[in-house]
């Protein structure tokens, strides 16, 4: 990805509103997020403890993250003992310093990448490219991001805004040896991709991951993807460095009992994914690295409220359902992170300093769709307002609330404000001007009544 | 029964038809309803925008107005989900705040709930002899869990012809402040539910909720629809008699 | 201050006075189903695999049927006569399985004997795996109960797919674009 998020200007309320003029954007969204709304609701209604699997797979969470410091110790344990080389990265920078120096020694210039969203966050392929280090997504979805020089807008499926023809025309100007009667059938496109990566899934001998899940006590890793891509990178080349995100980790072996039922159906919504590889250590001669990321996780654990969006297994259920991710796009949200869980977890993760991250906490309607598909129950709508009274506030607004809030407090004061609305109720223009305006510019606005039903209480019944 | 109408600040100033309805339909059920009249704003604008300070003050208002009544009535979904289920988070867990919340909450229902779960009746002797489409609020939907309550309601009204809306369960976009505050997604999520209602054939939407009813009837009335929009408390409350 | 110090002083911080979580484990462990061989099978084929239920007297034919043409990879330990074949070149793999899971159509390798390393599995197109209806267990904590961390694990649903284009499922990517699987029972 040569594209950075870094320094997007705009905010939500802006780029959502480009998004939703470009009609083909909103249809593919829509053709896309009802489609696995669908699928996913039909497996999950396929299991009778779907609830209790949720209540585990949240308890589990937040069991990990009381005593993460404790897990975390056991996992580099583990995985030392398995013959992994452990490392840790306060931030992005150092992360990106561990891995870079980890290839450089390697004697390679190229490697090869399985979809991970940590390096995705911490922008790895643009810090090895700095270095004279070219990664090459495998994924098919961040293929066509790569390829297509653009930026993701879904975690799962990076490429979630572009529809067939769209991945079609990407593939023909930049995929060296495409057929040049390439179809758009989607069997065709990935038979493209196929043999686009082959030959380099054989001569690599670098590969970079993230993980699903680490397992403390055993030292495991563990990975789902679909295509074979994953398992093309952690098998086949000589070093394999994985960055993962500390909150990644369970603490046993038995824990993915709850968790490989939960990712599967509430992602791809299927009853299970095509390929899960685990590994612990150095397996089959090959060289090992696990660098952990911290990079803002452990302010997001310092926030009473905040934190439960660390116990995020990136399924994207609540991006599928979410009404304002399916009009806005995920690029409105200027974040690896899009959809509701993004507009939690990226103004923690960043900070609220600037414009667009400050307009994150509100991109919700909180119609709470995202709380009730989360497999582990991360009450989304909370976190949202909780940021809310964190985020900073225009002074024009601070001062209309203060107003409303010193006239609700007081009936008196709030009759009084009735009864000059009433007054004034033929006089109310069509269009509102300043903020108002953006209530009349689709929406008329009700008749204001002659008399509140205060009012007309204190008129009909205390006389 | 001794059962205390909330108004909500919205229907308290732009809705007071639906305030009238429900006070002539409990009546009609035999309860007994008072109006508090210091009573106010349940507080979830000024919480659900960050303003937490001034709705905390208006939320220790709301449990002083309501202390001491058998059952508080809300024709509102959004605001008793307001008071059921965010109230608790905003008090110190112990302090005198919290207690106050914890001694109102159980007490305070949607009309609905209070209709079937509190009186059990099921059947409110309504006559409403038109074509009508229900759009359960996000919040009475997911906050509340009212399920088919409403509809249950609506089902038992005379000559009501109830007709499934399409993707009922969206959202209409109108999240209080989001309306304004993102108002391009939120006049889109309202174009598509618009656009469900109309395919229904229905003239009245009904909802539980005026301030979703506002953006939706506020977008259908700009597109010169002719679709009226209906408080679920109105349509209970019609009769033969004021047909 | 080391990075692991730093980061691990910062959790410390963070969660001091957090109460901690019991887990309550009131799902499934081991779920009834009547005929695991069944649902297996019937879950194995919504993946759009091919699949045979046979008793153990017929496979051998149906596996030389198989192969018949094919130049395959039969890993040590298989049960069966035959050649190694080269990863680069070879038509297909030929292996066993360590357990089943009969809820979600799972095959486990563990990469035991007769099972081969993860690139054999991986490479050529064509997979045929024989998994006998011992193997087969209900759901996917009985799965996890009876493999071993320590050993590297393949969990195959299905032939390679990919649902990037417009969220709808393709098979046929990186791995094995064919899944052939014969249930000996």
């Amino acid at each position: 990805m040569s594209a950075t998020f870094l320094g997007m200007p705009g905010n939500f309320p802006k780029n959502a509103a480009k998004a939703v003029q470009d009609s083909q954007l909103r249809y593919n969204l829509r053709k896309a997020t009802h489609t696995i709304r669908g699928k996913r609701a039909n497996v999950v209604g396929e299991l009778p403890d779907w609830q209790e699997l949720r209540a585990a797979g949240k308890a589990i969470k937040d069991h990990t993250l009381r005593n993460l410091d404790r897990y975390l110790v056991q996992l580099e344990a583990a995985v030392t003992r398995a013959g992994g080389t452990v490392h840790w990265a306060r931030d992005a920078a150092e992360a990106n310093a561990i891995v870079a120096g980890l290839v450089k020694a390697t004697g390679e210039t190229e490697v090869v990448k399985v979809k991970s969203m940590a390096t995705q966050e911490i922008e790895l392929n643009q810090a090895l490219a700095a270095q004279g280090i070219t990664a090459y997504e495998t994924d098919l979805a961040e293929l066509i991001v790569q390829l297509g020089d653009d930026f993701p807008s879904h975690i799962l499926v990076p490429a979630i805004h572009r529809n067939r023809s769209e991945i079609r025309e990407i593939f023909l100007e930049k995929m060296p040896k495409v057929p040049p009667n390439l179809t758009d059938d989607p069997p065709a496109l990935a038979e493209a991709a196929r043999l686009h990566l082959r030959e380099r899934f054989l001569k690599s001998k670098v590969a970079i991951s993230g993980a699903n899940f680490m397992i403390a006590e055993t030292g495991t890793l563990v990975v789902l993807e679909s295509e074979g891509n994953g398992r093309m990178c952690l098998t086949l080349p000589e070093t394999l460095i994985s960055v993962v995100g500390i909150e990644k980790l369970l603490p046993s072996w038995r824990d993915l009992e709850v968790f490989l039922q939960l990712l599967p159906r509430s992602s791809t919504g299927e009853r299970m994914n095509p390929y899960t590889s685990m590994w612990t250590g150095a397996v089959e001669g090959q060289d090992f690295h696990l660098v952990l990321l911290d990079n803002g996780r452990t302010d997001v654990l310092a926030d009473e409220v905040g934190r439960q969006a660390l116990r995020c297994i990136r399924c994207s259920a609540c991006l599928n359902v979410c009404p304002v991710y399916e009009r806005a796009g995920g690029h409105a949200y200027g974040s690896v992170y899009p959809g509701p869980i993004g507009a939690i977890l990226t103004p923690q993760l960043r900070g609220m300093s600037s414009d667009l991250d400050a307009s994150l906490p509100y991109a919700s309607s909180l119609c709470g769709a995202c709380y009730e598909v989360c497999p582990v129950a991360i009450d989304i709508p909370e976190v949202l307002v909780d940021l809310r009274a964190k985020a900073p506030h225009a002074a024009a607004e601070r001062a209309g609330m203060k107003v409303a809030g010193w006239i609700l407090n007081d009936h008196q004061r709030l009759a009084r404000a009735q009864r000059a609305a009433s007054r004034l109720r033929g006089l109310v223009p069509k269009r509102l001007p300043g903020p108002m305006s953006a209530w009349t510019d689709t929406r008329d606005i009700p008749e204001i009544p002659e008399e509140s039903f205060r009012d007309w209480w204190e008129r009909n019944e205390r006389a | 029964m001794r059962v205390a109408l909330f108004i909500t600040c919205v229907n308290d100033t732009l809705f007071p038809g639906t305030g009238k309805a429900v006070v002539s339909l409990l009546r009609r059920l035999g309860c007994d309803v008072d109006f508090p009249a210091a009573q106010t704003c349940c507080g979830q604008m000024h919480v659900n925008t960050g303003y937490r300070e001034e709705g905390v003050r208006l939320a220790r208002h709301f449990t002083e107005v309501f202390a001491g009544y058998d059952a508080v009535v809300a024709p509102s979904g959004s605001c008793a989900a307001m008071v059921r289920e965010q109230y608790p988070k905003l008090a110190r867990p112990g302090s005198k705040g919290a207690a106050a919340i914890a001694e109102v909450v159980p007490k305070v229902y949607e009309l609905s709930e209070f209709l079937l779960d509190v009186l059990k009746v099921d059947d409110v002797g309504a006559y409403f002899p038109h074509r009508v489409t229900y759009h359960p609020t996000c919040h009475s939907l997911r906050g509340l869990h009212l399920g088919d309550r409403p509809t249950r309601l609506l089902r038992n009204v005379r000559g009501l012809e109830l007709v499934p809306l399409p993707g009922a369960e969206e959202c209409c976009g109108f999240g209080g402040t989001f309306a304004v505050k993102n108002p391009a997604v939120s006049a889109a999520m309202g174009a598509d539910k618009t656009r469900n209602i109309l395919d229904t054939g229905a003239e009245v939407l009904c909802a539980a909720d005026n301030s979703c009813l506002m953006h939706i009837g506020g977008t259908l009335s700009r597109q010169k629809t002719g679709v009226r929009t209906m408080h679920l408390a109105e349509i209970l409350a019609s009769t033969e008699e004021n047909q | 201050m080391s990075a692991r110090e730093e980061i691990l002083a910062r959790i410390g911080k963070a969660v001091a006075g957090a109460a901690d979580v019991e887990i309550p484990r009131d799902y499934r462990t081991a779920p009834q189903v009547e005929d695991v061989v069944g649902l297996f099978a019937e879950r194995v084929d919504d993946y759009r695999a091919i699949v045979h239920v046979l008793p153990a007297a017929e496979v051998p034919a149906r596996i030389d049927e198989a192969v018949a043409g094919r130049r395959m990879i039969v890993p040590d330990g298989f049960d069966r006569d035959g050649g190694w074949g080269d990863l680069d070149t070879a038509d297909g793999v030929i292996t066993s399985c360590a357990v089943a899971i009969a809820e979600t159509g799972t095959i486990v390798l563990d990469h035991g004997p007769g099972q081969g390393t993860r690139a054999q599995t991986l490479v050529p197109d064509y997979h045929l795996c024989v998994v006998r209806a011992d193997q087969i267990v209900a759901g996917v904590p009985e799965a996890i109960a009876r493999l071993d961390p320590a050993r590297p694990l393949t969990w195959i649903s299905g032939p390679s797919a990919t649902s990037d284009i417009e969220l709808n499922r393709v098979e046929g990517v990186h791995g094995p674009r064919t899944l052939e699987v014969i249930i000996s029972t």
